[in-house]
């Protein structure tokens, strides 16, 4: 290691060597330093504490008839709540091996014995808009469960999407049911 | 750079430090420009007359504003009602965004029909598409800012794009957000940057002043300045011209702001953003219409789509790529342009294609204003907007080589000066 400590560039091309390594590293560690100083700036524009504590959300169902919706916030988001009429539950079931998009059963989208309970995220899959269909006068589209206005999409009576350019079905939140009327989402 | 002779002690002590006189006598009086110019040629200087006041009414609207989720839309309507001449510079400053818009699609026109963008000035090309990916960001934060039904809706379809990036899509989203909808973090980063972009675009606009400097104007003929003889300096003669352009866009788009001010925004975006409730019809600000319904002309059963659907991408983000990609594939329109004449003066096919292709822009742009199920001409408007979307590639992507390729052009003059003193056909080659 005697010779790294000469400044002598004549040595055939070590001094080279040496020079490009201390490069390299310098570099490598400039650019670390860089990221590593980019990140907070990055970062901060991520949802903060205060945003992040979301309180989850209890939902009264008893006051909801057979047959009709409601819409409750959760995250900022409007949430479906739909008591599904039989007719709208064997036919969510009769087409569970239809083609569909995002191919689902109806049993995987609501608890076991709670068949007429369905829960959703009321924001289209598409670009975010919120489907019609929660009113009795609402546009329903073809599938009898909602449509969104926007670009056109048609969900079926379990929120599948069905027909349009939405990718996925509507998202079933996490929730839990607290007693036989109550619901908690979150 | 230093071929004049100061006079004035004052200027030539300056002028000897930093030559900003020379510098500026240089690009005017010294800048030697086609004498030929029509006044398609006027819709550079209107831009960054509209560039100009866009920034100053916006500096002072942002003195009244109030970018806070509860207090934006309020802050906006005290503008209107009580802020002194609030109302002048609000809509100054909104229907100065559709007039910049204007003014640079016209610019953008022009320069396709009259080949500018081709060789030597790719460069000049590339710095104009970056000015207006900037203008076309900045005019969708601005749009947010008012807080009402068309500003949240159209923030909420907007950043839900991003969300058709595979894997990170969702946390993209979250991140541009800064929370799990459009909100009150989502208001304030796009005042921020709102704020910011404009002086972005004016940096833009001086390095595309600096290209251009660099390699002269194109002109009607679409020849390059030969010699002295094709050449006005650009003071006084563009300078008085580029003034009465100014006097002539000041009466239309003063006549907006003061007789048609709402004409054309959105009457939805009077009533406050309600996250619970999305109007029935999002449609964004007039400008990105053809871009909307290029966007929305994907859906699953759409034909356009099926290539996308062998590479397993969804229709969503297909008309994500395919809306990014219409502007994307502009910038290899230098190269995609196989004539060797510039201008469609001497071009008889290329400049039939040229409208067709216009026009085709202009439908897109009806598509994009109205619901997909209304139809244009008996045709259900899911089926034009795919056709015109199918057009729009195709006219740049593959009828623009052939017809490079395939057409007979017309002769082209020598030089600027012989196409402005006698007609092409009779000069001798």
């Amino acid at each position: 290691m005697a010779d790294t400590a000469s400044t002598a560039v004549d040595d055939n091309g070590t001094e080279e060597s040496r020079r490009d390594f201390l490069l390299l590293a310098t570099s490598a560690v400039g650019a670390v330093g860089t990221a590593a100083a980019i990140w907070p700036f990055v970062d901060s524009m991520n949802p903060s504490a205060d945003v992040l504590a979301l309180a989850s959300t209890e939902i009264d169902l008893s006051p909801i008839e057979e047959g009709q919706s409601i819409t409750v916030m959760w995250r900022g988001k409007p949430v479906f709540v739909r008591n599904r009429t039989a007719d709208e539950i064997s036919k969510a079931q009769a087409e569970d091996s239809a083609a569909m998009v995002d191919p689902q059963k109806d049993g995987e989208r609501i608890k076991e014995g709670k068949d007429n309970w369905l829960v959703l995220v009321g924001v289209c899959t598409h670009l975010g808009c919120i489907p019609l269909g929660q009113k009795a006068t609402d546009p329903k589209g073809e599938y009898g469960g909602w449509y969104c206005p926007c670009h056109g999409s048609h969900y079926d009576t379990s929120g599948r999407i069905r027909k349009g350019p939405a990718p996925t079905n509507l998202p079933v939140p996490p929730y839990e049911f607290t007693s036989d009327t109550t619901v908690k989402i979150g | 750079m230093s071929d004049v002779q100061w006079k004035n002690p004052v200027v030539k002590w300056v002028d000897e430090r930093l030559p900003v006189f020379s510098l500026m006598h240089h690009s005017t009086v010294g800048y030697p420009t086609p004498k030929n110019l029509n006044y398609w040629w006027n819709f550079g200087s209107l831009a960054l007359t509209c560039l100009i006041i866009m920034i100053v009414t916006g500096i002072f609207l942002a003195m009244s504003y109030t970018p806070h989720a509860s207090m934006a839309f309020d802050s906006v309507e005290r503008i209107m009602r009580d802020v002194n001449y609030g109302w002048l510079l609000r809509y100054l400053h909104a229907n100065g965004a559709s007039m910049f818009f204007i003014v640079v699609y016209i610019h953008m026109f022009r320069n396709m029909y009259y080949g500018s963008y081709r060789a030597p000035r790719e460069m000049l090309w590339f710095l104009g598409l970056a000015i207006y990916l900037a203008m076309m960001a900045t005019g969708f934060l601005g749009y947010v800012l008012p807080w009402g039904q068309m500003s949240f809706w159209g923030a909420t379809v907007i950043t839900n794009l991003f969300s058709a990036i595979p894997l990170v899509g969702d946390d993209v989203v979250t991140w541009l957000w800064g929370g799990f909808s459009v909100d009150n973090p989502t208001l304030n980063r796009f005042f921020s940057l709102h704020y910011l972009l404009p002086f972005v675009i004016f940096a833009l606009v001086a390095l595309h002043l600096w290209a251009l400097h660099v390699v002269k104007s194109n002109n009607p003929a679409g020849v390059e300045i030969k010699s002295e003889e094709d050449t006005i300096p650009f003071h006084p003669y563009y300078t008085i011209k580029d003034l009465y352009g100014i006097a002539i866009f000041m009466i239309i788009y003063l006549a907006f702001v003061f007789w048609a001010p709402n004409f054309l925004g959105h009457p939805d975006n009077y009533i406050e953003a309600n996250p619970m409730v999305t109007p029935p019809h999002i449609v964004p600000e007039w400008y990105y219409l053809p871009f909307y319904a290029i966007l929305r002309a994907f859906t699953a059963d759409a034909i356009i789509y099926i290539p996308f659907g062998w590479f397993f991408i969804t229709p969503k983000l297909a008309g994500v790529i395919a809306m990014f990609g219409a502007i994307i594939v502009l910038f290899f329109l230098p190269w995609l342009d196989t004539s060797k004449v510039l201008s469609a003066k001497y071009r008889p096919v290329f400049k039939q294609f040229f409208w067709i292709f216009v026009i085709n822009v202009l439908i897109l742009g009806y598509c994009g204003a109205k619901s997909p199920t209304d139809t244009l001409f008996g045709i259900k408007l899911e089926i034009v907007s795919q056709v015109a979307t199918f057009y729009y590639f195709a006219h740049l992507m593959v009828l623009t080589p052939l017809i490079g390729w395939m057409e007979k052009t017309r002769e082209v003059p020598n030089s600027i000066a012989a196409a402005v003193t006698k007609p092409t056909k009779t000069e001798e080659a």
